[in-house]
């Protein structure tokens, strides 16, 4: 494994990363390396901290008070939490969808394009529209009526709208936290393909509570767990195939095999 | 209740039972409120419609051989001619802004009718009573007044509307109240609404939770509560007095003005008072929107400004919206603060302007209740009814434009 996690071609790096709630440490020690174009899975029981640490990724924690993070995530080399670097650019960067489908009140065109426009998009708005409604697999569905509000579509379209957003502002990482966790079998199956083709030009980090998804979908599983004071923490982390039939600490194989979480 | 669902010491019914009256006082609190707005209705009604015993100063039939209705502009013009005095009738077209020559045969005869043939209201009636007792006013009408005509009047007609204040009940009218009360919820609206919604924006999006913000939440919770009155005091205050020079005008190079007693001190002391509860019901507007939507947006690399202008703003707005027709409905019926701003009854000038003395709806209902004439009532109640018209069809143009948006952005 250590030799293909070559430094320069890594798309995120945490180092010694703590992230705290207040003074009550949700996260100890990660670090983590994840590598670009493949789908990474964080998977682990409840409250371990799966979803803090897949936010702290684009700095979506800075919007809860209480938080603050020690230790450095790199991206490009750079840490994105340095006082010079604008968390508005860094999010532009890298994507997010979130749990639930929470398209924008306003047309499908619209949720695909506001993105686009106040980054300062000047080019083809239909052509980027369509690019990355077909790039969403939705394209075939919604191409008639663009106009139509985007919540007026079933929940796994919903979650496709939401990815074409993502996309339309041309990040390079796309944080998905738990985005099937809202859907039926076939809605889900669905935007597990859409992961597979999207991951030949993105970087993918999804945070599921699946383990079946996480061992068809991901090519990397980071395994999260709590320690005594309740802190979640990095037990493993490797190839999906190897977590899943090979692992090497116990408290993995209590979680895969379903004797605990 | 038998077999299977049956059960020996089932307290079922009693559980029933216990629901059955909490739902017959729910149903009974709802039909209070009912009654109460119906008796209200029905009082006004019973004072704005009724019969009138009118006696005439000058008997028609000695003025003209046909009914004056059917009189030429030229011959009515002659009984004006004759009957009232060159400068009685050189005020009245000084006063009105027309001359006799331009105006047509109605207004003259309107003219005739106040000038030279005078009808007085000697006594009139509830609309209740003209209609059920019809038989006993005419009786008792006919020995008090000999000389009158009985007749069926609504004291809300196209003369209330249109005229101004006069001493005589039949002769006034509502049109500088009407548009004292338009000017000032104009001033209300435009100093109030930007002012609230950013303060709501302000506290809801930007402030920390720091203690000084919670003192100031609390404040303005309080302020909501405030009796209008203190801000009539608050507003003679700063407003009429302290700031006389803009609000009479004078440092804009205004004439004629000479207090700050203007529409603009009475709309802004308004906006003073409805500033809280805009404040309030914008922040209820702008808190329910959905944090996920401020999620999505930021998540796309959007700045906090962006998020709010295309997100935020446009959920919140029909919430804000019905926060204003709050803010405006307690605007148009406040009467307290308009007497300590210096609203004057006795006005028949419109106002043309920011800068100009004013009346307004209440203020004249308030002044026309308290005289001892009958009459005044009818009038007031007259006043009530096109108070109640202006407030529901603000209210209904805010509603539909609330409704409009709500469907455009669902």
């Amino acid at each position: 494994m250590t030799e293909t996690l070559e430094k320069q071609h890594l798309a995120i790096e945490t180092r010694d990363m703590h992230l705290f709630y207040g003074h009550f440490r949700a996260v100890k020690d990660v670090d983590l390396q994840v590598i670009p174009q493949k789908i990474t899975a964080i998977i682990g029981p409840s409250g371990c901290g799966k979803s803090t640490v897949l936010r702290s990724f684009n700095r979506m924690n800075d919007f809860v008070p209480s938080f603050h993070m020690e230790g450095e995530v790199l991206f490009h080399g750079q840490n994105i939490y340095a006082t010079d670097v604008d968390p508005v650019m860094v999010r532009q960067r890298i994507g997010m969808v979130f749990q639930k489908p929470n398209p924008f009140p306003k047309s499908i065109y619209d949720n695909v394009a506001w993105g686009a426009r106040i980054n300062g998009f000047k080019e083809n708005m239909d052509d980027l529209v369509e690019q990355t409604l077909r790039q969403a697999a939705l394209w075939d569905e919604v191409k008639d009526d663009l106009r139509k509000s985007g919540l007026s579509l079933s929940g796994g379209q919903q979650q496709r709208l939401c990815i074409a957003r993502a996309l339309a502002v041309k990040p390079e990482i796309i944080l998905m936290d738990e985005p099937c966790s809202a859907l039926d079998p076939i809605a889900t199956l669905k935007i597990e393909d859409l992961m597979r083709e999207l991951s030949e030009q993105y970087t993918i980090i999804i945070v599921t509570h699946n383990m079946q998804q996480a061992a068809r979908a991901s090519d990397h599983t980071a395994f999260f767990t709590m320690d005594e004071d309740r802190a979640g923490i990095m037990v493993e982390y490797g190839e999906t195939n190897q977590i899943f039939t090979n692992p090497r600490d116990k408290r993995t194989e209590d979680y895969i095999t379903g004797r605990f979480g | 209740m038998s077999g299977y669902f049956s059960t020996p010491k089932s307290n079922l019914a009693m559980r029933h039972r216990v629901g059955g009256v909490w739902k017959a006082i729910f149903f009974l609190s709802t039909a209070i409120g009912l009654l109460a707005l119906a008796v209200l209705v029905i009082t006004i009604l019973d004072d704005v419609f009724g019969l009138v015993a009118v006696v005439d100063k000058v008997d028609r039939t000695t003025l003209a051989d046909r009914p004056l209705e059917d009189l030429e502009k030229d011959e009515l013009l002659a009984i004006l001619d004759k009957k009232v005095s060159v400068n009685r009738l050189r005020t009245i077209q000084r006063n009105g802004g027309f001359t006799l020559d331009e105006i047509p045969a109605g207004e003259v005869y309107e003219l005739v009718i106040a000038e030279v043939v005078k009808p007085t209201v000697e006594e009139s009636y509830p609309l209740f009573d003209s209609l059920f007792k019809r038989a006993e006013i005419e009786a008792e009408v006919a020995q008090k007044h000999p000389d009158a005509t009985i007749y069926f009047y609504s004291w809300l007609n196209q003369r209330f509307l249109t005229n101004s204040m006069s001493t005589t009940p039949q002769l006034a009218g509502v049109r500088t109240a009407l548009f004292g009360s338009l000017w000032i919820i104009v001033i209300t609206v435009a100093f109030a609404f930007p002012i609230g919604v950013g303060a709501a924006i302000y506290l809801e999006e930007y402030a920390s939770r720091s203690w000084v913000n919670r003192v100031i939440q609390t404040n303005i919770d309080n302020l909501a509560g405030v009796p209008s009155i203190v801000y009539g005091i608050l507003g003679l205050a700063i407003f009429v007095r302290t700031l006389s020079a803009l609000t009479s005008g004078k440092a804009f190079g205004v004439e004629g003005v000479e207090t700050g007693r203007t529409v603009l001190a009475a709309g802004l002391t308004m906006g003073l008072l409805v500033l809280p509860i805009l404040i309030i019901n914008a922040q209820e507007a702008v808190r329910a929107v959905p944090n996920s939507l401020r999620q999505a947006s930021y998540g796309l690399g959007a700045t906090q400004w962006q998020t709010i202008w295309h997100h935020v703003l446009p959920s919140a707005f029909p919430g804000i919206l019905t926060g204003t027709i709050l803010a405006v409905s307690r605007a148009i019926g406040e009467t307290a603060p308009l007497i300590l701003v210096g609203a004057s009854s006795l006005i028949n000038k419109d106002p043309q302007g920011i800068f100009s003395y004013f009346t307004a709806l209440p203020i004249q209902i308030y002044n026309w209740t308290s005289r001892p004439q009958a009459e005044f009532r009818n009038i007031a109640a007259a006043a009530i009814i096109v108070l109640l018209v202006v407030l529901l069809s603000l209210n209904a143009v805010a509603i539909l434009t609330r409704n409009r948006l709500t469907r455009r952005a669902p």
